[in-house]
C-alpha cells in the first residue's frame, strides 16, 4: 500500500490534531510550493529528508525502440532527488520483503 | 529553497494556522514520509511523483585508508521518480537560471 496525500493529511489529523480541512490544505500547499519552486529554477533543500536538484541535459541522440529509427532527444531540465543522511540511514535498515 | 523558507511560504498562503503550527506540520509531513519509506512503503503523490526503495545488492568494498577489502551487505536506498506534471513544469522553466 502506497502513502498518498489523503493519508498524509489523515496522519496530520491523528498525530497533530489539525482539523481535516486544514490538514488537506497544508498537504496540498506543501507539494504545490515544492513544484512552484522547482519550476522557477529554484532547487529545494529539506534538511534530514533530502534535496531536489535540477539538472540541464543537452540534446542527445535517441532511437524509437519500436521502429529503430533515430530521433534526437531534445535538451531538457530534469529534477533529481538526493536523499539526506538521516533518511538514508533510516531506509538502509529496512530488510523486509520486496515492496 | 530551504525548509524554513517553505514554512514561511505556506504560512503566508493560508489563513487558519499560525507559522509555529505550519512549522510543526511541515516537519511532521517529512516524518510521515520518512516513516513510510523506512517501513518499505511507497509514496505516491499525483502530479508530483513517487518515492520508492531500490535494493543495492551486497558487494565487496574497500577501506580507502588501509586498502583492506570489506564485505558490504545489501541495503535499500530511497528513489524518487518525478511525476508527469512536475516533469513538464520543470522543463517549461528551463530558461530560468538554476538557483539554490
Amino acid at each position: 500500500m502506497a502513502l498518498t496525500k489523503a493519508e498524509i493529511a489523515e496522519a496530520l489529523f491523528d498525530q497533530l490534531g489539525l482539523n481535516k480541512r486544514e490538514a488537506r490544505e497544508l498537504v496540498d500547499l506543501f507539494f504545490e510550493e515544492l513544484r512552484a519552486a522547482l519550476s522557477t529554477g529554484e532547487q529545494v533543500k529539506l534538511s534530514g529528508f533530502g534535496n531536489f536538484d535540477l539538472r540541464d541535459k543537452n540534446q542527445r541522440p535517441g532511437r524509437n525502440p519500436k521502429t529503430g529509427k533515430e530521433i534526437p532527444i531534445s535538451a531538457r531540465r530534469v529534477v533529481t532527488f538526493r536523499p539526506g543522511q538521516k533518511l538514508k540511514a533510516r531506509v538502509e535498515a529496512y530488510a523486509g520483503t520486496k515492496q | 529553497m530551504t525548509k524554513s523558507e517553505l514554512i514561511e511560504l505556506i504560512a503566508a498562503k493560508q489563513q487558519h494556522l499560525p507559522t509555529k503550527d505550519v512549522e510543526l506540520a511541515v516537519k511532521q509531513v517529512l516524518e510521515i514520509m520518512g516513516d513510510a519509506l523506512s517501513q518499505g512503503s511507497r509514496i505516491e503523490i499525483r502530479g508530483f511523483g513517487s518515492f520508492s526503495l531500490h535494493f543495492r545488492p551486497p558487494r565487496q568494498g574497500r577501506n580507502p585508508k588501509t586498502g583492506e577489502t570489506v564485505a558490504l551487505s545489501g541495503k535499500y536506498v530511497p528513489h524518487f521518480k518525478p511525476g508527469k506534471d512536475l516533469r513538464e513544469r520543470v522543463n517549461a522553466g528551463i530558461d530560468n537560471p538554476i538557483r539554490d
